[in-house]
């Protein structure tokens, strides 16, 4: 409030600055004359008007000075009277401006810093519970393994090293992450921004003129904002057990670029493949251990590939390189199976946030405001990044479910707040546990069908659904170019409404029909996208297809190295709803033509916490669901099986959640949602342990609170 | 107050104004308008520089980005190309790889583990940056800045780091580049993270130590096999700067010896894998500048704080009583100091009576250059005859007599045997302990009996008067001049970063360039005095009051010409003459390259540390040197740049030299 009071009176002061400071200048003489004019205020009375009289003569003659050399004091009266008043009158407005902000601002001060001084008296009280690292340093366990930690999709800064006139001033300035100085230009000009942060449409690589690079180093990643930590947390807890530099390399890539990409474009993979090498050297070679989160664990199953390929497409590092220089990988949050958002981030360019933004306020986004489009411009800007297309669900219908069927049906969502409400009330087990049973019957979730046109369409049987077929999407697309959007064009605008109708005719789709969905609505983008990414499930993995990158990241269709030493852990918390499906409207047609047509139903809500604002959740760390994290560790590569030839161990470690219990905690020290996991304590001791040696049995094999087993089971994929 | 006046203005007619205002005045009791003219003074006046400020601020944020280079313009006329713009112009693009080592003290270092003051300072600069920590706890960051006086390693319970990155020295302090302007212009011709490289490491440690301790010169070995790898086997081009240089030269060598001690890189691993050694502001032979340093902990800033404000530096100030005393038991702890120690003995640094240097006048090429005033014959004729009475081959001398007087007339008596006589340590000193605390009386006279000191007997006198970092430096450093290379002892690291002791390895297609500033007057030699203030106090200083009637000496410093850091003679020599042509310290024939970049100081305010300074530092925002640089990047060789560039008389002094090459 205060802040846009000022703004607007700058904006107004900004045109007349000269004519302020002569305004302030004279306030100031005329401030003085006041207050020793009130040293005459204990006079007599009959004395009185004479001395003041005397000293506003006196003061006439002091503006004239000041204002006219020249002038004769006697002619001026009058004017200089009427001056005065005026002039008097705007002095005392921007006197008492100026003493509103200044007791405004003085106290503000004070309170801060008795707050601070009182905070800091009271601190000992609300004592931490400490760091792992510390105890653990105690305890006697040192650094042993060097460490590699791979970031996910986000979280890593970007920084400019070639740009447009307009952001020259950022040359080596973070664009992203930090959101240091980089933050007042994106306010200053975002168009330029999203320029700048946009790859080409049709190579996924620089648009010509721009240059923009991960920031290397651990800084990369360490707080993602001032104050939101990352893997700052996690990197202190290491370093308190004798980590350093030498022995920690944040393996920093552009998170926009395709996998393959970050190795054309920057040798990402080779520099990482070589810090590896020369870790394992300089330590007495032992063995890395590497930590990626989230969407860094899709990469370094593709760096795993790409290091023992041959030379032109791979590494060249030869068939033992991995079984020679990992000891572990620990995945933490790891999306190795795709997350459902990624539907709707590319489809209409929203999560939950944002619809939920939507209900709140349904015209902030829609109307022009700031002279912006900004789902339009997130969409656009997102569709240019490779990266997420890797996060699309993969394995089809056979791991997330078709019409009928889902791994997770039966799924009961209030549960999770059961659970906790059992622990603090330590009621009955078997009573509430009953009680779960006879709700579960109720409402069989569909979540198989991850997007549908109107919530009937969620939830009916799959013999009412309109029987369509897809033939649609083969056809090609009757263009509708509106010159009216060239500028923010997405590949929607060249639709016609026909194919929009269409598109909401079929009703439901599952994951297998979305990418064909995706592939009928962005053709161009999914040309470019799916030269880097495959989807699908392999049937045999012998095939030399399979030799190509594109099917380096995702599990279903690649083999993990010949490294029977290797220890594969999947981190993640659990306890948070996840989106899984969508339920979808058409945008009201007056938005039709500025670029999205569809966006998610937000008035759609279900009997329980499982349907909220047209999206269904299940369990998960808020935004990968259970199945995608840990579906592999738990069966795709438990043992022995096609994916995991070699029988590398693999362990689950979930971690439930827990809201902070106060607000000391910040984001909590149990917490387990998608980022603030890597502040928790139990997850840092168990990463801190891997580090030092320890194996996963060591540690109590695996970890698990969710119904994960029991989804697995559903999954018909074979081994 | 408005309503009350508000109150009062329809009542009273225009001339009554004055009666309403008093009126008002009446009615107000007393003590609140004191309230006003106080409290109130106050908050207005917090209110208006607020106002200002965020007007200020806000106008700063609306301006376009462009607004000061256009007032630049707008003052000095349009501003050359930026060389990277010029360069790029001309079709040139990123080709080599390029590594940059940065020298001693601009590299950042960030704490690791710290006692418990540090609290909250984890992964924080403590070098580098802001130094806001020196100011809030000094004695906290001293007790982190400081090594182990055994080891030359970690304190126990500390750990502090390099900082790794082009971050490490892109910028000293916010404000002040060291590398920003180079990489920026390196970046226009497309260079980036993939094909930059910045080698920093602790430059506190012994070059040795910081691959025992972080492995520095096996990342910097890989690194650069690295990008030689991925940038289609283009050999790399290296930038060392200041100390860089000389580390440089250290990993020259340890890279190619074998595996212990070395790194096991073979025979023709920098034939393989480097292009050039561009070396800026290379103390090849050292600097005299770090014998005050290591002898009394003051050079010439610190010298003239002294005689402008006597007293400032003795005294508690802001609680931190002794500054000088700490300053030298931290800087002693630091082994890289050591390897700045003049190299090469009285040979190359002259003896009691010549120097290379003799006969130099700082004022006459100045003049020269303006060819503005034409002085008087006779006075010029005075400046030579004075300058040819400087001694500088006298590092140190005792007073100003024995820096002038010829050496027959110089009464010594030898110092080497002196008993140190009574310990003058007490109990009081103890927390600022140096090793003079172990000399008596007797040691610190004698050392000045000796009066004058060549750059021979400057070694002997630091070993005289600090004998425990004197040996642990000589395991890791050596000074002299090689009778035989082939001997087997030069196998030893120690040797490594001395030119004199060390040979080139076998790359006859490298290159190394030596650019440097010239034009600056440069410290040479020092005229010394012994204290007698306190017993605590470090028993001598530079000599403040010995001025001469040239400007050679001028409070207590003998300059000659260099980069305000680096003497010529250390930063050309070798390149001029030492490794000039198959020469016994460079078999294989490397081709060498001499580039001087003549001082000027920054034409206008706005031009901030100027874009043609010579300066040691400042050199690094030098346009023809940015220049030069970019083009050996994108592929030229030394004959292309067209070859030496010279200003100073550094051939004519390399000539004195009587050294076997």
């Amino acid at each position: 409030m205060l802040s846009f009071e000022l703004k607007g009176k700058f904006g107004s002061a900004m045109g007349s600055l000269a004519s302020v400071m002569r305004f302030l200048r004279s306030c100031f003489m005329e401030h003085v004359k006041v207050s020793s004019l009130l040293r005459f205020k204990s006079n007599e009375a009959s004395e009185k008007k004479k001395v003041v009289k005397a000293t506003d003569s006196d003061r006439k003659d002091d503006h004239d000075g000041v204002l006219s050399s020249d002038g004769k004091v006697t002619e001026k009266v009058e004017k200089g009277r009427q001056n005065k008043r005026e002039r008097s009158r705007a002095c005392k407005c921007i006197n008492s401006c100026c003493w509103l902000i200044g007791c405004m601002c003085t106290t503000s001060w004070l309170l801060l810093v008795f707050l601070a001084y009182i905070i800091h008296a009271s601190m000992p009280a609300v004592q931490l519970p400490e760091f792992p690292g510390a105890r653990m340093k105690r305890e006697g366990v040192v650094a042993n393994h060097p460490v590699v930690l791979v970031p996910g999709i986000i979280t890593g800064g970007l920084e400019l090293w070639e740009g447009k006139p307009c952001a020259a001033p950022l040359f080596r300035k973070r664009l992203w992450g930090g959101w240091g100085s980089g933050c007042t230009n994106i306010f200053r000009s975002p168009l330029c921004w999203t320029e700048h942060l946009s790859l080409d449409y049709e190579t996924g690589l620089d648009p010509p003129g721009i240059r923009v690079r991960p920031v290397p180093g651990l800084i990369a990643a360490d707080y993602f904002a001032p104050g939101y930590f990352v893997w700052a947390v996690l990197i202190e807890n290491l370093a308190q057990i004798g980590y350093e530099d030498r022995n920690m390399y944040m393996a920093a890539y552009d998170w926009r670029l395709s996998f393959q990409n970050t190795e054309v474009r920057d040798r990402s993979l080779s520099r990482l493949k070589a810090q590896i090498e020369i870790m394992y050297a300089t330590n007495g070679d032992k063995k890395v251990v590497v930590l990626p989160h989230s969407m860094g664990a899709v990469y370094f199953l593709h760096f795993l590939k790409w290091v023992e390929a041959p030379a032109p497409m791979g590494g060249g590092g030869g068939p033992g390189w991995c079984a020679k220089h990992i000891k572990a990988v620990v995945n933490i949050g790891p999306t190795y199976l795709g997350v459902p958002k990624a539907f709707s981030t590319l489809l209409s360019a929203e999560g939950k946030d944002i619809s939920i933004i939507r209900a709140m306020a349904s015209g902030l986004l829609e109307s022009e405001l700031f002279g912006l489009q900004t789902v339009e411009h997130v969409m656009r800007v997102s569709r240019t990044w490779d990266s997420i297309i890797s996060l699309l669900p993969k394995g089809g219908e056979a791991v997330w479910g078709n019409l009928d069927w889902s791994p997770e049906e039966g799924y009961e969502c209030g549960l999770e707040k059961k659970r906790h409400f059992q622990a603090d009330s330590r009621e009955n087990n078997s009573k509430s546990s009953e009680e779960n049973s006879s709700l579960q019957v109720n409402h069989p979730k569909k979540y198989g069908r991850v997007i549908s046109f109107g919530q009937e369409a969620s939830q009916v049987h799959s013999s009412k659904l309109p029987t369509f077929s897809k033939d649609f999407m083969h056809t090609s697309i009757s263009t509708n170019l509106n010159a009216s959007h060239g500028k923010f064009r997405t590949e929607f605008d060249e639709m016609s409404h026909e194919s929009f109708d269409k598109i909401v005719e079929k009703k439901v789709y599952t994951t297998t029909d979305l990418v064909d969905l995706l592939r009928y609505v962005a053709p161009k983008m999914m040309r470019r996208a799916e030269a880097h990414y495959s989807h699908g499930i392999a049937e045999n993995l012998e095939d030399p297809k399979y030799n190509h990158h594109k099917y380096w990241s995702n599990p279903l269709e690649t083999k993990l190295p010949d490294a029977p030493d290797m220890e594969i852990y999947c981190l993640y918390g659990v306890g948070l709803p996840t989106e899984r499906s969508y339920v979808y409207k058409m945008s009201p047609s007056s938005d039709k033509r500025k670029g999205i047509p569809f966006r998610i139903d937000n008035s759609v809500d279900g009997s329980d916490d499982c349907l909220k604002a047209g999206i269904y959740f299940v369990d998960g760390d808020e935004t990968v669901p259970v199945l995608s994290s840990g579906f592999m560790c738990a069966k795709g590569w438990k043992g022995k099986t096609r994916f995991n030839p070699s029988g590398s161990a693999t362990y689950i470690r979930e971690y439930r959640h827990k809201p902070p219990a106060s607000l000391f905690e910040g984001r909590g020290l149990e917490s387990s949602g998608h980022v603030d996991i890597m502040g928790n304590l139990a997850m840092i001791e168990d990463v801190l342990r891997v580090a030092a040696g320890a194996t996963g049995p060591e540690m109590g094999g695996d970890q698990i609170h969710s119904d994960l087993l029991k989804m697995c089971d559903r999954v018909n994929v074979p081994l | 107050m408005s309503l009350i006046r508000r109150k009062n203005v329809p009542e009273s007619s225009e001339a009554e104004i004055v009666d309403a205002e008093d009126d008002k005045k009446s009615k107000v009791p007393e003590r609140k308008n004191r309230q006003w003219s106080c409290l109130d003074t106050c908050c207005w006046m917090v209110g208006c520089i607020c106002v200002v400020w965020w007007l200020l601020l806000f106008s700063y944020n609306a301006m376009p980005a462009s607004f000061p280079q256009f007032v630049t313009e707008a003052i000095t006329g349009p501003l050359p190309d930026p060389p990277g713009v010029k360069v790029l112009k001309e079709g040139l693009k990123v080709k080599h790889p390029v590594v940059f080592v940065p020298g001693i003290v601009t590299a950042g270092l960030e704490l690791w583990e710290g006692k418990d003051c540090t609290d909250g300072l984890f992964r924080k600069r403590l070098w580098g940056g802001t130094f806001g920590e020196v100011y809030k706890r000094p004695l906290c960051w001293m007790e982190h800045m400081i090594l182990d006086n055994e080891t030359g390693l970690d304190p126990p319970g500390v750990r502090v780091r390099p900082v790794t990155g082009l971050v490490a020295a892109d910028y000293f302090a916010p404000g002040y580049f060291v590398w920003a302007v180079l990489i920026g212009n390196l970046a226009r011709l497309g260079y980036e993270e993939k094909n930059m490289y910045m080698a920093s490491y602790d430059w506190r440690l012994s070059f040795q130590n910081t691959e025992v301790r972080d492995q520095t010169l096996s990342r910097i070995k890989s690194n650069i096999e690295l990008m030689v790898a991925t940038s289609g086997g283009k050999k790399a081009v290296i930038i060392p700067h200041s100390m860089g240089v000389l580390y440089f030269l250290h990993f020259m060598k340890w890279v190619e010896a074998p595996a212990p001690m070395g790194g096991g890189g073979g025979p023709n691993w920098c034939a393989k894998h480097l292009k050039a050694v561009m070396n800026i502001g290379g103390p090849f032979l050292g600097v005299p500048k770090s014998v005050p340093g290591l002898f009394s902990a003051e050079v010439r800033d610190i010298a003239i704080i002294r005689a402008v404000a006597p007293g400032i530096l003795d005294k508690d100030l802001f609680r931190f009583h002794m500054m000088l005393q700490h300053v030298m038991k931290v800087t002693r702890t630091w082994d890289s100091t050591m390897s700045m120690i003049p190299k090469g003995g009285d040979t190359i640094w002259g003896g009691l009576d010549w120097s290379p240097e003799e006969g130099y006048s700082p004022g006459k090429r100045d003049q020269n250059n303006n060819g503005t005033e034409t002085p008087d014959n006779s006075e010029d004729e005075n400046l030579i005859s004075d300058a040819k009475h400087a001694h500088y081959g006298r590092i140190i001398s005792f007073g100003k007599e024995a820096a002038i007087a010829a050496a027959a007339e110089l009464k010594r008596i030898d110092f080497r045997d002196a008993v140190k006589g009574r310990n003058v340590a007490n109990s009081s000193c103890r927390d600022v302990w140096t090793e003079y605390h172990d000399m008596g009386f007797g040691g610190i006279n004698a050392v000045a009996e000796y009066k004058v000191y060549t750059a021979d007997e400057i070694l002997e006198l630091l070993q005289f008067v600090a004998p425990k970092m004197m040996a642990r430096g000589s395991a890791h450093f050596s000074y002299g001049i090689a009778e035989n290379l082939d001997d087997p002892k030069y196998d030893h690291y120690k040797y490594w970063s001395n030119p004199l002791e060390t040979k080139l390895p076998n790359a006859p297609d490298m290159e190394i360039f030596t650019l440097y500033g010239v034009g600056i007057p440069t410290e040479r030699a020092y005229v010394y005095g012994l204290t007698n203030s306190a017993e605590c106090a470090i028993p001598f200083q530079i000599d403040t009051s010995a001025h001469c009637a040239d400007s050679c000496l001028a409070g207590g410093v003998y300059t000659v010409d260099g980069d305000e850091t680096v003497p010529t003679l250390s930063a050309g020599y070798m390149c001029a003459k030492g490794w000039r042509g198959k020469t016994r310290f460079n078999p294989s024939g490397i081709k060498t390259y001499v580039r001087e970049y003549d001082h000027a100081p920054p034409a206008t305010l706005l031009e901030g540390r100027g874009t043609q300074s010579g300066a040691h530092v400042d050199i690094m925002g030098n346009f023809a040197l940015i220049e030069d640089v970019l083009r050996v990047a994108a592929g030229a060789t030394g004959e292309e740049l067209g070859g030496d560039q010279i200003y100073s008389d550094i051939l004519k002094w390399a000539d004195r030299i009587k050294l076997d090459l």
